[in-house]
């Protein structure tokens, strides 16, 4: 495919359907809808199958049926909906069954309102359910990104037997930007006959059990510390982050997804006015780049996250990644407003006033 | 003289295990007659099966087919999931009153509605077996368990959902019958729908539902064979057996 402009559900939904995923079920919800309308539009033409749950909770055990089988399947949906897939996500986690996860993410908590919002991170990077899970998170800062990202969180997904999540605020959805969508090689699903359901005569008449439910703690302890150990594996592996005009720099804004988008103008801005600012970008989330902010030059003196949510969230997993080593400061907008590129600026140079009169 | 036949279980049966079940449950006899409909239908080798939550969890351990546990009441849901993507699979779920009349009535009614050809095997003994004899939609009125101990009311509680007639009133489904698994009589007629709601599916004849009166003996508080008469005599006459929808 040339290169097209696209909005950004509709750039995911063509991501994924190149990148192999021939069924997709979901629930509407705002403002994510244009994923499952385009599901709904283009998958009976790729030979697939478009399948409206009546609810998240539903839809997510449609996953779970459909990636029992080894086949490629994904669901997509918004904030107070992936709170109610959250159960299933559990399962799926436990049952160790490949799927995408698509968070549009909106103002919350609750109801909240269909604006772009940062909120979900500690639900994404926590696992959202419960157990002692992790779901592998991706957060694309540009559409062409939320393109790539998309086709590799199959493969992750796939690789790894896991659930993977795409976190990608409202104005990813809802922006439109040039994309170039590739189709991505796929494996023949029958690849996963040693472990999927639906290939009992290619196993040679042996059959598959897929179950969660391990009575004896021995068991359960030993299935948890073999999922541990995948997850240290993932975070040794696939962890990936953005430096962005560090190396001399004097203060670090980190931020993600729409955010840095913001935050990267500001940066910009305030290095032509001469003062040294760089910028983190975090691109997995789980795993989170601990690397980006412990191998950071000597001449930082501090860090900013700029967040949209109140409170801020990801702050506290740069804490953990500086071991507090660093002042850390925090600003952004909420509750569906963004922060401004001057708000961020005007951030900066006080933070970077305060430390030269320290 | 004819050849002597020796009487044994279905190969489907995993020859080497015992069930949990308590004693006089009639789990066992649903399960064996499962096991005899995918034998002989032939289709062993191509049926993908979902276990409830409930005392029937562990049911993957049983059968020698394709399984999955579903979450509590989604079974229907998870069905829905691998059906869509194998058709060409035969896919059934196994679930209790709890599973799929209390947490899962929703996954359950717009499973039957799509008419995707699942086949449903619903085990009610009008109680929650695995957690301890809790009230079930399905409680009869008066019915006393661990958490309506002077017996249900409807007040309080509602009524006993009749869960094969209400799904009877949607346009979706193929076949819809209550059976019942105290007596030989009763089980050689539960064994025919049961054969029949998988043969539909292999046939591509829509979704097809099996309700299946059982006992409890263990939170019934009592003995299996007073059990199978209090399911005659109680049971039965608010949940009449029979046929509630078939197409053809």
């Amino acid at each position: 495919m040339a290169r097209a402009l696209m909005k950004g559900t509709e750039a995911i939904a063509e991501a994924a359907i190149q990148a192999g995923c021939k069924y997709f079920f979901g629930y509407p919800i705002t403002p994510q809808n244009e994923i499952p309308e385009y599901m709904s539009a283009h998958l009976p033409k790729a030979g697939g199958t478009y399948v409206q749950g009546e609810s998240e909770v539903a839809s997510i055990n449609m996953v779970m049926g459909g990636a029992s089988t080894g086949y490629r399947v994904m669901t997509t949906s918004s904030s107070p909906g992936i709170s109610l897939m959250s159960e299933g996500i559990s399962y799926i986690a436990m049952a160790e069954l490949p799927c995408v996860i698509v968070n549009i993410s909106r103002g919350g908590p609750g109801l909240g309102n269909i604006l772009p919002a940062q909120g979900d991170y500690r639900q994404a990077t926590r696992g959202g359910g419960h157990g002692d899970y992790h779901v592998f998170v991706l957060a694309p800062g540009n559409l062409q990104e939320a393109v790539d990202f998309t086709q590799d969180a199959f493969d992750i997904s796939q690789k790894y037997r896991m659930p993977v999540m795409i976190l990608a605020d409202g104005f990813m959805g809802q922006m439109m930007e040039a994309v170039d969508i590739k189709p991505r090689k796929t494996e023949d699903p029958k690849s996963n006959a040693d472990w999927a359901l639906g290939w009992f005569d290619e196993r040679g008449g042996k059959r598959a059990v897929i179950y969660s439910m391990l009575m004896n703690p021995d068991e359960l302890e030993a299935h948890n510390t073999k999922m541990q150990k995948k997850y240290e594996l993932i975070s040794s592996n696939e962890t990936r982050y953005e430096h962005f005009m560090v190396d001399d720099a004097e203060l670090i804004v980190t931020s993600y997804g729409t955010t840095s988008r913001v935050c990267r103008s500001a940066v910009s801005n305030l290095r032509d006015k001469g003062l040294k600012v760089g910028m983190v970008r975090p691109l997995t989330l789980w795993p989170f780049p601990n690397t980006a902010y412990s191998d950071l030059p000597k001449s930082v003196k501090g860090i900013l996250s700029v967040e949209m949510s109140a409170g801020a969230q990801m702050v506290d997993d740069v804490r953990l990644a500086t071991l507090c080593d660093l002042p850390i400061d925090t600003t952004g907008r909420w509750g569906g407003h963004s922060p401004t590129v001057r708000q961020v600026e005007e951030k900066c140079e006080e933070l970077l006033k305060k430390a030269i009169n320290k | 003289m004819s050849e002597t036949q020796v009487f044994g279980m279905p190969k489907v049966w995993k020859s080497e295990v015992h069930t949990h079940y308590c004693p006089g449950c009639t789990h066992g006899i649903a399960h064996r007659l499962v096991c005899e409909a995918i034998e002989e239908l032939g289709i062993q080798n191509r049926t993908m099966a979902l276990a409830p939550v409930g005392c029937a969890v562990f049911m993957h351990q049983y059968l020698d087919i394709d399984m999955m546990e579903a979450a509590h009441g989604r079974a229907p849901a998870t069905a829905t999931g691998m059906k869509t993507v194998r058709a060409d699979k035969i896919v059934f779920t196994y679930q209790g009153d709890g599973d799929l009349a209390s947490i899962g009535m929703g996954e359950i009614v717009h499973a039957m509605n799509r008419s995707l050809p699942l086949t449903v095997i619903f085990i009610n003994n009008a109680i929650y077996g695995m957690t301890g004899g809790q009230m079930a939609p399905t409680t009869l009125l008066g019915q006393k368990s661990t958490t309506s101990p002077t017996g249900r009311d409807a007040k309080v509680n509602g009524y006993p959902i009749r869960v094969s007639e209400l799904l009877a009133t949607l346009a979706g489904p193929a076949y819809i019958e209550r059976v019942a698994l105290t007596s030989p009589k009763y089980i050689i007629k539960a064994k025919q729908a049961i054969l029949k709601a998988f043969k539909n599916q292999v046939e591509n004849k829509g979704v097809s539902f099996v309700e299946c009166l059982s006992t409890c003996p263990t939170n019934w508080g009592k003995r299996p064979v007073d059990a199978c008469k209090w399911l005659e005599e109680t049971m039965m006459p608010y949940y009449p057996l029979g046929v509630l929808k078939d197409f053809e």
